[in-house]
């Protein structure tokens, strides 16, 4: 009888078993890298906006406090985009003829709101409050990264149920005192980048970001450590925070 | 050569007793390769039973692919199930369906350990039977999970949820369990398949089916070694497959004693469950095998002793299962809990009721029949008990699910079930893909194990009784 396959069939045979473990799994690994990746996240892409609105210029060199702007972001769930009044309220005086600020004068006097491309979703059964976080002591910038340093805004952060569940479940490392949201802008201000040496009190002390705040300003992973999670860990209490309860389903899914 | 074999009266005294009546008429290895192997290569040996059921087959599973289709843009609310009943007729076809694979796994795995050689002729097509009963099982659960494009997120994987599966729910465990059920009895049915494939590829002429089948038989040129690795496999994958017959259906009776509700908590449900579950998948055997030796003219190799000794499991089994339906009415009495005894009446005598003693008709009642021998040999009987059974199995799912979740402790959460048309078509879908997908393999591959079937003639020969070792002895024979 006549040989069905020729020799080669042999290794074809081998190299399609070996394909056969290799296959799935490097499926498996392709699949999750591209969900990781800014191809799919977004992260660190910035999206065209009708106005380049500058952070960095507001935020820092002007100093104008965030709550300017994000006027609810204390008081309610949505933290609130500026109106075009708020931008009126001084570029009807500066900048007045400014062709970059254009659409902000048409809205203006069409009395027809800006629309401005968001970057930040959450899926529509996730129910997020900026009130909440921010009464907490959760700085801007550890869900939003360095945006008082951006040009044009991006999204710093995947929004994935890891991330939140990060925090909800050690909760104690990432709370700090309320006064401290406001106060990182204000350092980085008056300080730059200059680290902060020694304990006040101590003769070398000289005042600068401290080690919290130099990470968090610049967009990086941060959690509590030393002095800063004994803080936390009493504020935890103080708040009288469960972490059983924070990571509770129906928490943010109701 | 040609050998005139004896009987299963036993007149020849060279016969082992241990393959007496396993095989009729005269064979030769070469006429029992040439009768087994015809049926997947020439056409002609399938008529209009073949193009009949194929057809059956063929439209219900296009029922079962436009409810799916329907089920994935509406979702469940098509179902029947609703507040008090979340669990309804696709948990009862799911276990319905998982419990008929067991007999299979039964035949090819527990049997092969006991060195049963009556086993041989039909455990190729109860192993099939068991892969698409799995198959059937398996599109339940999935569904109904509601979004069964999330369906994933029930393995434990490392994800950007940050999420573990629920260890404590039943719904996990179900997944490992017919998961690993079905990939076990996959890898079985595909290893016992290598030799007859083999064969195949030698024989056929088609030069699209040689080369399907030289591929699908991994090079196999039956040596001793390649025998030997065979040989080696199939007891370990026999060895994984047996507790499975076990576990699998025990976890599925877990399913239901986890959930606080009177009548799903007697310790007897996991042996009963299993034993149901071997119940229902020998009917099921014969519903097959009936047709199948009629259609296919294999009568002298899936014997009239074949077809008497799966009876009389059938009937083993049944009696368990009626033990156990018993028991659950002594349990309940027993309990002097009033909710248990409340259920237990309601089941009896309430809206209900006429299922349970259909049930008990039809599974209880029924099978006794088979302790007469002149039923036992009377195949269109056998068909007839086989169907009533299955309706019964069916039935026992129904009054387990149905009756508990209707009356549980607060009277304010009482209802009553009824399904839906989608429930039923979902259902008669499910049985369209089992009798295409059987058919299409009655179609493409041996549905009798030949080689094993040679090596039975060897054991006719030689007098070799219960030994498995020498399949060796049956190929060099033929050669």
């Amino acid at each position: 009888m006549a040989q069905v396959f020729s020799p080669v069939s042999n290794t074809i045979a081998k190299v399609a078993m070996l394909g056969l473990v290799v296959g799935p799994l490097s499926t498996l690994v392709v699949g999750s890298a591209i969900t990781r990746s800014p191809y799919n996240t977004n992260v660190g892409t910035p999206l065209a906006q009708p106005v380049p609105f500058s952070h960095e210029h507001h935020a820092v060199e002007l100093g104008i406090d965030c709550r300017y702007c994000h006027n609810y972001v204390e008081k309610s769930p949505n933290p609130g985009l500026p109106s075009t009044q708020i931008c009126m309220s001084c570029h009807s005086q500066i900048w007045t003829d400014s062709p970059l600020i254009a659409p902000i004068r048409r809205s203006y006097r069409d009395n027809q709101p800006v629309v401005w491309n968001r970057l930040n979703w959450l899926p529509r059964f996730v129910y997020f409050p900026h009130d909440i976080h921010i009464a907490r002591g959760i700085s801007c910038n550890n869900c939003h990264g360095p945006i008082q340093h951006m040009m044009i805004t991006y999204k710093a952060k995947a929004f994935w149920m890891s991330f939140c569940l990060n925090c909800h479940r050690q909760p104690s490392k990432f709370l700090a005192p309320r006064k401290d949201v406001w106060k990182l802008y204000r350092d980085v201000q008056r300080y730059g980048y200059k680290k902060q040496v020694g304990e006040p009190g101590e003769p070398d002390y000289r005042p600068g970001l401290t080690a919290r705040e130099y990470a968090l300003a610049q967009g990086e992973y941060w959690e509590n450590q030393g002095k800063d999670l004994v803080v936390g860990e009493q504020l935890k209490r103080d708040y009288h925070i469960h972490s059983v309860q924070l990571t509770n389903c129906s928490v943010c899914h109701h | 050569m040609s050998n005139s074999l004896p009987d299963s009266s036993g007149s020849n005294h060279l016969v082992d007793p241990a393959v007496a009546g396993m095989m009729e008429g005269e064979h030769t290895y070469e006429s029992i390769t040439e009768k087994l192997t015809s049926i997947v290569l020439r056409q002609d040996r399938h008529g209009l039973p073949w193009w009949i059921m194929i057809g059956i087959g063929f439209v219900l599973y296009n029922v079962l692919f436009s409810v799916i289709l329907k089920l994935l843009f509406t979702g469940i609310g098509m179902f029947g199930n609703n507040e008090p009943v979340g669990w309804g007729w696709p948990i009862i076809n799911f276990v319905w369906w998982i419990g008929i694979g067991h007999a299979g796994t039964l035949i090819s795995a527990f049997l092969l350990l006991m060195r049963q050689n009556w086993r041989n002729a039909i455990n190729r097509f109860a192993e099939a039977m068991t892969i698409f009963a799995v198959v059937c099982a398996g599109i339940y659960p999935l569904l109904h999970t509601g979004r069964p494009w999330c369906a994933y997120w029930l393995f434990p994987y490392p994800n950007i949820l940050a999420m573990w599966p629920q260890w404590r729910s039943p719904l996990l465990w179900d997944v490992f369990a017919v998961s690993t059920y079905a990939s076990v009895s996959v890898l079985f049915w595909f290893i016992g398949l290598i030799p007859d494939f083999a064969s195949l590829r030698d024989r056929s002429e088609n030069i699209l089916a040689k080369k399907t089948f030289a591929c699908l038989c991994l090079g196999w040129r039956g040596s001793a070694e390649h025998w030997r690795r065979y040989e080696v496999a199939s007891l370990i994958l026999a060895g994984i497959s047996t507790p499975l017959v076990l576990s699998v259906h025990s976890i599925i009776s877990f399913d239901f004693s986890v959930g606080i509700v009177p009548g799903w908590h007697t310790t007897i449900s996991p042996p009963y469950f299993v034993a149901g579950a071997v119940y229902a998948g020998f009917a099921m055997v014969i519903m097959l095998a009936v047709p199948l030796r009629k259609w296919y003219h294999l009568e002298e190799y899936i014997t009239q002793k074949h077809m008497d000794w799966m009876a009389k499991l059938m009937l083993t089994t049944g009696l368990i299962v009626f033990y156990g339906y018993l028991m659950e009415l002594f349990y309940s009495y027993l309990s002097g809990d009033p909710y248990e005894i409340a259920m237990m009446h309601f089941r009896q005598f309430g809206p209900y009721g006429w299922a349970y003693w259909l049930l008990i008709c039809c599974n209880g009642v029924t099978p006794q029949l088979l302790w007469i021998p002149r039923i036992r040999r009377s195949n269109s009987a056998l068909f007839i008990i086989s169907v009533v059974v299955s309706i019964g199995m069916w039935l026992e799912r129904y009054v387990i699910v149905v009756v508990s979740l209707t009356r549980d402790y607060l009277p304010s959460s009482w209802g009553y079930f009824t399904n839906t048309m989608w429930d039923a078509l979902m259902y008669l879908g499910t049985m369209g893909q089992f009798i295409f997908l059987f058919f299409m393999f009655v179609r493409v591959m041996p549905m009798i194990n030949v080689f094993e079937m040679r090596e039975l003639l060897h054991k006719f020969h030689h007098g070799h009784g219960a030994h498995t070792e020498d399949a060796t002895h049956a190929v060099e024979a033929a050669e």
